[in-house]
């Protein structure tokens, strides 16, 4: 299916729940609320002319420095999903305020959302709802502050020495 | 007097059930790594073994984390190429091309024929290289050192065409946003005829030492599978999903680069396991040689300028010239310049590089020798202009050689990316690991372990 058709079929099925839709440089994107993320990311699994079946990635942006979305909500989860049956892209989107910072797991839908998420909330310190086992993946349990943070400097050095006692 | 008596404990462990009293029935807790030869690279695996065999296992990663999504936001575009070449530290070619394709789909640019032709090819080269080393690297660990000793010495052939193209053989930074950093050098299609050749023979042989060698499918054959099922809920891509039935290679289905006018198969297996995974790889191999030879044998030349007379003259008189003001007619007097050492030989510079003055440095003859290329050279360089792609977000993917590596670049319309992420082919499979190894032997995890060809570079990031 093109792109367009994607977003249309979507548009029409989660009218209420769909923030906005784009297809800048040719991906199809989804913005959608965060109490519709789940049912929209089980139909585009389940439904069978969409058949996302692998959750190709997963990640979030902090958009506090962004030109325009400085005052808008902080972060974007983004999940890039892949149809290997159709060959399209479909890329979905929630906005997390940083008050809240909480989204709702994927890792009933797909299992390596498990370890993309864990990774998330080691980088950005986002909470997902539900989350079997929410322990940092790349860093040190005892790291201070979530790096890819835009508020995080660069420079920060946390050497880790030693066992913790 | 007599010594103390050594704790029973202290021989066995913990967990043999000393302090239970009722003799063993608890389970063995053994951390594997992160310093351990058969980790690759560094990555703690804490099983659970109920004698032989493992019960639970637990991945760690992260030991080799250096921040690379942090350090793509403070630099140019093109200052994250390096950092690149460290992600698959075996195949970094792919990588820089990858990257760099990323940011020419979010400037909307594109790329010349002949460097999408150079890319496929040196890609391609690449592939091998990081074939030959996991399957080199675990038919040692079964055993095999004959195979890694082979392996290595077509890998190293093929390392040399990497060096005479780029100047190094890991670190190589050949990618660039808009092109490459040189074209190819003279001569390089018969050396690249020579080192196929003897990978050619190195597979044959290999082939015939591992594919039916009995102590070798003892050891792989049934052992680490996952089924097809399984290995698409884990996102789990290129040679592993092949293995597992499915055909899906993004080379094949969201063609780029030159990927679509050369001929190839894409080999698949049924059952998923490691042999089915070893020889996808010794297939593509073979498929990878065949891509290079086709793309080196299509690629065009492009425009070289030829119409100017006078002999070449050496670089420093070229800049002396410069220095003092003669510059009437120096842009059309050729130069003897090495293509792959100090930046491109001024004919070679276009038809590597995308037209687009505000995306690619132009040629050191023109930075050295000209008002308008130093210019050029200074708007490019310096701090706060730069590539300026306009603001928005793209992902682009290609075949990396543990499957999809995808790069999701989010631009504010400044010089520095906003966000740039990896998609590590290796993570995918680190997160299913447990589900391979969990129910067989401790043994059966060195071949597996193999047999995903982690990367520890790019899977940490």
């Amino acid at each position: 299916m093109q792109g367009s058709q994607i977003l249309q079929r979507l548009r029409d099925r989660f009218g209420g729940a769909v923030v906005d839709s784009h297809e800048h440089h040719g991906d199809a994107t989804l913005v959608v609320e965060r109490a519709g993320l789940i049912d929209a990311l089980r139909f585009c699994r389940d439904e069978a002319s969409l058949d996302f079946d692998v959750l190709m990635d997963l990640t979030a942006v902090d958009y506090s420095r962004y030109p325009g979305r400085e005052d808008g909500p902080r972060f974007e989860v983004v999940y890039h999903l892949y149809s290997i049956a159709h060959n399209h892209r479909l890329r979905v989107k929630v906005r997390v305020d940083e008050d809240d910072a909480t989204a709702p797991t994927a890792v009933d839908l797909w299992p390596i959302a498990n370890w993309f998420e864990r990774e998330v909330w080691d980088m950005f310190g986002l909470r997902f709802s539900g989350h079997p086992d929410l322990r940092r993946l790349l860093l040190y349990e005892e790291f201070v502050g979530h790096p890819l943070r835009k508020d995080y400097p660069i420079n920060r050095r946390q050497p880790l020495i030693g066992p913790k006692v | 007097m007599s010594p103390e008596p050594v704790r029973r404990d202290f021989m066995l462990g913990e967990g043999t059930g000393t302090g239970s009293g009722t003799g063993g029935d608890s389970n063995l807790q053994i951390g594997l790594g992160p310093a351990h030869p058969a980790m690759h690279g560094i990555i703690r695996i804490q099983t659970e073994l109920d004698g032989e065999f493992i019960r639970k296992a637990d991945v760690e990663i992260g030991y080799l984390h250096r921040a690379f999504e942090k350090d793509c936001e403070v630099g140019g575009y093109n200052n994250a190429i390096p950092y690149t070449d460290r992600l698959n530290y075996v195949s970094p070619l792919i990588n820089n091309f990858a990257y760099a394709s990323a940011i020419e789909k979010l400037l909307g640019i594109e790329v010349t024929e002949r460097c999408q032709f150079i890319r496929t090819a040196m890609a391609e080269i690449s592939r091998v290289c990081d074939h030959l080393t996991c399957i080199a690297a675990t038919s040692m660990e079964l055993g095999a050192f004959t195979v890694f000793l082979y392996m290595i010495k077509a890998r190293e052939y093929l390392y040399e065409l990497v060096e005479d193209v780029t100047g190094a053989r890991l670190t190589i930074s050949y990618g660039r946003v808009g092109g490459v950093k040189a074209d190819l050098p003279d001569g390089f299609a018969p050396k690249m005829t020579t080192a196929f050749k003897e990978t050619r023979e190195v597979l044959d042989e290999v082939h015939r030492l591992l594919t039916g060698n009995r102590i070798f499918m003892d050891r792989m054959v049934g052992i680490g599978a996952l089924s097809r099922e399984e290995t698409i809920a884990y996102s789990i891509t290129g040679p592993m999903l092949r293995a597992a039935g499915v055909g899906y290679d993004v080379r094949r289905a969201q063609p780029h680069w030159a990927y679509d006018r050369v001929q190839w198969e894409v080999p698949t297996q049924k059952d998923g396991d490691n042999y089915a995974r070893y020889l996808v790889r010794m297939a593509e191999m073979e498929q990878s040689m065949r891509i290079a030879e086709q793309a080196l044998a299509l690629m065009p030349g492009g425009p070289i300028n030829v119409d100017f007379e006078g002999k070449a003259i050496d670089p420093a008189a070229y800049i002396d010239r410069g220095k003092q003001g003669k510059t009437e007619g120096l842009l059309l007097v050729p130069i003897t310049l090495s293509p792959n050492l100090q930046g491109q030989n001024r004919p070679l510079h276009d038809r590597v590089n995308t037209s687009d003055k505000h995306v690619v440095l132009p040629p050191k003859e023109n930075t050295y020798g000209s008002i308008e290329g130093l210019m050029n050279h200074f708007m490019l360089i310096m701090e706060g202009y730069g590539i300026r792609p306009p603001m928005g977000e793209a992902y682009f993917a290609t075949e990396g050689a543990n499957g999809e590596l995808g790069f999701y670049v989010i631009s504010d319309g400044g010089d520095r990316p906003y966000r740039v992420r990896c998609r590590p082919p290796c993570l995918p499979p680190l997160a299913a690991l447990h589900r391979m190894i969990e129910g067989e032997q401790i043994a059966d995890l060195i071949p597996t372990f193999g047999s995903v060809n982690m990367i520890g570079g790019e899977l940490d990031r």
